[in-house]
């Protein structure tokens, strides 16, 4: 693993591609995170809602691409996430996680950040600012 | 229709950022690494603790607003913002609170949508800030008519 202080602007942290979205992945992220909305494990609320089936809770996600930084505690915590919602999860979509480096000032660096389904589109996107520790 | 809500604030309500809580949610993240969940790697870290993951606060209860009475269904999540002073630790204590921080509708494809601005606070029991959560909340035309009712 490369360390953030080699990292140039311009360059990515390791991707991470995600198992395809499961009931279970949904179900578990709403226990833990207590939002319990229907749409998200129910198909026939989701129907109802007017959607073709469940849909990932957007703080899954958002959940999810943070852990890109995660092994890096020890350089820096994420003092800004900043996360626009873009576009549905569905079921058996995969996400693939991407990170960039946009500029690296001596106290902070500023990542763009976003997720990306299968099809290549971006179903969040936004900013993490890491503070240097 | 929401528009008197801004400025309101709910009370402050203590939180603990509880060890089984932060396991739960990191699992449900697919972020299972010991600066979350190992004492031992939580003590040799800079932060001399276990810390929570950025979008943690999620679990934390802010209290209720007076008067702002949101339907459970048919809201849609536009932005969310997390500012933090520094990491949660994980055993520590938060008073958390929330306030509507504007509210105004613009016309788009599907009608009339409404844009509320929530913004969420979470300090140390000495009033000191560590975090902020901004969540922008798009209140469809079909879903104000209901609130309206």
């Amino acid at each position: 693993m490369k360390e953030l202080k080699d990292l140039q602007i311009g360059e990515s942290l390791e991707d991470v591609t995600l198992s395809p979205v499961s009931r279970l992945d949904l179900i578990k992220y709403a226990g833990a995170s207590g939002d319990y909305n229907p749409i998200h494990t129910i198909d026939e609320e989701a129907e109802k809602a007017g959607l073709p089936g469940i849909i990932a809770h957007g703080m899954w996600t958002m959940g999810n691409l943070a852990k890109l930084f995660t092994p890096y505690y020890e350089e820096g915590f994420i003092e800004d996430y900043t996360i626009r919602f873009k576009g549905m999860v569905f079921l058996n979509d995969v996400i693939t996680l991407n990170a960039i480096l946009d500029d690296n000032k001596e106290e902070k660096m500023k990542f763009k950040v976003n997720a990306t389904n299968q099809d290549g589109n971006e179903v969040i996107k936004g900013n993490v600012v890491l503070c240097k520790v | 229709m929401l528009k008197h809500g801004i400025g309101k604030r709910s009370n402050k309500v203590k939180n603990t950022v509880e060890r089984g809580a932060v396991k739960k949610f990191a699992e449900a993240i697919g972020d299972l690494h010991p600066i979350f969940i190992c004492e031992e790697t939580g003590k040799q870290s800079r932060y001399k603790n276990n810390i929570a993951p950025p979008t943690f606060p999620r679990v934390f209860d802010y209290g209720t607003i007076e008067e702002l009475n949101l339907p459970a269904k048919g809201l849609i999540h536009g932005e969310q913002i997390y500012h933090y002073e520094r990491p949660l630790m994980v055993g520590e204590n938060i008073n958390c609170y929330s306030e509507v921080k504007d509210y105004y509708e613009r016309n788009g494809k599907s009608g009339e949508m409404g844009f509320l601005l929530l913004k969420r606070y979470g300090e140390d029991l000495e009033g000191n800030l560590i975090f902020t959560e901004e969540q922008v909340v798009i209140i469809t035309e079909a879903v104000r008519k209901e609130m309206m009712v």
